[in-house]
């Protein structure tokens, strides 16, 4: 099954021509719209809804850019992909971008081939168990057998998180973060463990969502972020740079329903975002007005982040670290000049 | 003789000799596929090397770094990569091999069942084959994982039988011996006892042989390898004790625990296999001709040992090449435990090594090699045991 899937991989990494490697942007520009592999399984981060409309943060991103590109922001074609496949997914040009609340690290920027843009969502890693255990911090797990998925960060931060407190534990290890919410659910384990934002949207899933906690104990940093290819410095240049956009715009006070209005701004930052002034835009290869077209289309990170996240959603998740650098968090864009 | 066609055609080119022809051909097509393997070997390699993706084997030496629920051999997070290939290998092994055995006998049995007599007995193996063989594996190990063994109480409310064997949702716990300084004599009389039993049994059979007397020498030689250890085991102060298992807080401490993902592999492997066994131990079985039966019969020979020293030597030949391929399939088959979270191979190695370091043309290379591996080492031994068993032409 999977196996097949990774066997595919390979031999496409074998055969495949250099041609999907460089070009991005023409590419893109060719075939019409922009391949974007995600997740497709987590609630307010890339998850369809019952009319097959794709919703989520990693998702709007992807229109983003698509937005910067066609100035249309549905010219995106989303590619479910699993934990496992969706490196070589990227590698082998079956996607264009990868937004699947994927964690940079050092191992993945350095020998996958990969360029992580920036961070669009500070996470950390945290357990979720059943009230009943009456456990009440990470520190009393010892001995626990925990659900967990494939080849995640995840899988190592357990192991460091135990070592580290020099407790033991039973990993039982899945392909899909869905089977090992199932088997959590069913009671073969004590625990289960994700990003925290992942835990309060599986928390919703479960059969009596109620019965679950998540412990206070946040053991890794998961910075979540876009990657593209790292050979295409082009493309690397666009994905990074819409995600500024919207960092820049929600600090700037640009949102979709005043950047009309904001065209006439005096305010020299945001006429060189907007495009009024300058050619910034045409520095990626796209138009001037790029980021005008994101944030009319899709908005600023912080419309973003309340429509899909915020407090008003199921997640109910607060700003936290990812509130603007000044308002408290360690959201921070470089400036458009 | 001569050949009328060859004569008339006595100065022939090279081109359209036969010989000649096929000889170039094959060189021809030989070319073409190294070519095509050396392009794809290229390729790859200059592809890997745009992408900016590392390539080569140095991963092994590398820290995992992560965790392995169950290992045969000594395994932590500081373990190397390589580690974690040989964990996965012998997990791969473990399951294969104990499914293997468990499905050739459960598969003998249901076989003979099946041609039994008894009207009630040959229609529940019939029913056991159909059902078993006709729905797909991986429904039958979720299953197993999913409906029979995740509901099972957890390990505070667990099964237990007499307090020294658990079942429960993180699998059987079972007590398992801890062997103390002094034991080797217990081991050093059991061989005694299997070598002496052997012994036996060979003289008993060339007693037979000469003079047409029996002896007894599969009981007497049970009874030597029970008594003779045990004997031993008292002369030497009992130096084994049972680890117990115990309840300490979230699960259980002490003992053997079977985890309920390898056992949901193992039932669901072998009860599936067993069915295709069963068919063809049944095919064996009735091409052996009837005029044999009744040939032992008027001999004077009673339905088992007909069975044992007529019918089986003849239908092994019919049974052991398809029986080769159900063991091969069972291996592969193995690599399904994925889905239900079994530290095999295709999930420790080409799952989460895969995924940590990238590296999917070598790993996934190497997968392949592993099964080919294990697949033609099977092919081997029983081609082995195929001749052995072979009738002999004289």
């Amino acid at each position: 099954m999977r196996f097949k899937t990774a066997l595919f991989v390979a031999l496409a990494l074998c055969l495949a021509a250099a041609q999907a490697i460089g070009g991005t942007l023409d590419d893109v520009k060719k075939k019409g719209f922009v391949s974007a592999g995600v997740s497709g399984k987590v609630p307010g981060f890339s998850v369809p809804d019952d009319k097959g409309f794709w919703l989520g943060l990693d998702v709007d991103f992807c229109r983003a850019v698509a937005a910067a590109v066609f100035d249309d922001p549905n010219k995106v074609k989303f590619v479910p992909v699993t934990t496992k496949e969706r490196f070589t997914a990227l590698q082998t040009g079956e996607i264009d971008i990868l937004s699947r609340n994927t964690t940079w690290t050092l191992q993945r920027d350095a020998e996958q081939g990969l360029e992580f843009v920036g961070t669009l969502f500070y996470d950390g890693q945290g357990f979720m168990v059943n009230k009943k255990l009456g456990v009440k911090s990470a520190k009393d797990l010892n001995g626990a057998s925990i659900c967990i998925q494939i080849g995640t960060t995840t899988e190592m931060n357990v192991s460091d998180y135990f070592a580290a407190n020099g407790m033991k534990y039973k990993p039982v290890v899945f392909e899909s973060a869905d089977e090992a919410a199932v088997i959590y659910d069913s009671g073969r384990c004590d625990v289960y463990t994700t990003d925290a934002s992942g835990l309060a949207a599986r928390r919703t899933t479960l059969s009596k969502p109620e019965d679950n906690v998540i412990l206070p104990e946040i053991i890794s940093k998961e910075p979540l972020g876009p990657a593209v290819r790292q050979s295409d410095g082009q493309w690397v240049d666009i994905v990074r740079w819409t995600l500024f956009v919207l960092l820049n715009a929600e600090e700037l006070g640009v949102t979709s329903k005043n950047v009309d209005q904001m065209l006439k701004s005096e305010n020299p930052d945001v006429k060189r975002l907007l495009g009024t002034e300058g050619t910034y835009g045409e520095m990626l290869g796209l138009t001037k007005d790029w980021a005008y077209r994101i944030i009319k289309h899709v908005g600023n990170y912080g419309e973003l982040f309340e429509k899909n996240v915020g407090p008003n959603t199921a997640l109910k998740l607060e700003r936290g670290l990812n509130a603007q650098w000044n308002k408290g968090g360690i959201m921070y864009a470089p400036p458009v000049r | 003789m001569t050949d009328p066609a060859r004569a008339r055609l006595p100065q022939r080119s090279l081109l359209t000799d036969p010989v000649v022809r096929a000889v170039i051909i094959q060189i021809a097509v030989f070319a073409l596929v190294a070519g095509v393997l050396a392009f794809a070997a290229v390729n790859t390699a200059e592809n890997l090397k745009r992408a900016g993706i590392a390539s080569g084997f140095g991963f092994f030496n590398q820290v995992a770094g992560f965790d392995v629920s169950q290992s045969l051999v000594e395994y932590s997070r500081a373990s190397t990569y390589g580690r974690v290939f040989l964990v996965g290998l012998l997990n791969t092994l473990l399951v294969s091999s104990v499914s293997i055995v468990v499905a050739t006998v459960l598969g003998f049995a249901v076989g003979l069942l099946r041609l039994s007599g008894n009207w009630l007995v040959s229609r529940m193996a019939a029913v056991y084959v159909e059902i078993l063989r006709n729905v797909p594996l991986l429904l039958q190990i979720l299953f197993w994982y999913i409906a029979i063994l995740n509901p099972l109480p957890g390990p505070r409310q667990a099964m237990s039988l007499f307090d020294t064997i658990f079942l429960c949702n993180r699998g059987l716990i079972i007590p398992w011996p801890v062997f103390l300084p002094g034991s080797w004599l217990v081991l050093v009389a059991f061989l005694l006892a299997l070598a002496g039993g052997a012994g036996l049994v060979l003289w008993a059979r060339r007693r037979q042989r000469l003079t047409g007397k029996r002896f007894p020498a599969y009981v007497s030689s049970l009874g030597l390898i029970i008594l003779l250890p045990l004997v031993a085991l008292a002369a030497a102060g009992f130096p084994i004790r049972w680890d117990l298992p115990e309840l300490s807080g979230f699960n259980f401490a002490g003992g053997l625990t079977l985890q309920p993902e390898f056992t949901a592999l193992v039932l669901a492997l072998s009860l599936y296999t067993a069915a295709f066994i069963a068919e063809n131990v049944r095919a064996g079985i009735e091409a052996v001709d009837k005029g044999q039966i009744e040939a032992a019969h008027s001999l004077g020979l009673r339905p088992a040992p007909t069975m044992r020293l007529v019918v089986v030597p003849q239908a092994l030949r019919v049974i052991i090449p398809p029986l080769t391929s159900q063991h091969l399939t069972l291996v592969k088959n193995s690599s399904l435990a994925v889905v239900i979270g079994y530290p095999d191979l295709v999930s420790v190695f080409a799952g989460t090594t895969l995924n940590q370091t990238g590296q999917a043309v070598e790993i996934i290379a190497i997968t392949m090699l592993v099964y080919l591996t294990i697949s033609l080492a099977i092919s081997l031994f029983m081609n082995w045991y195929n001749a052995r068993v072979a009738i002999l032409e004289r």
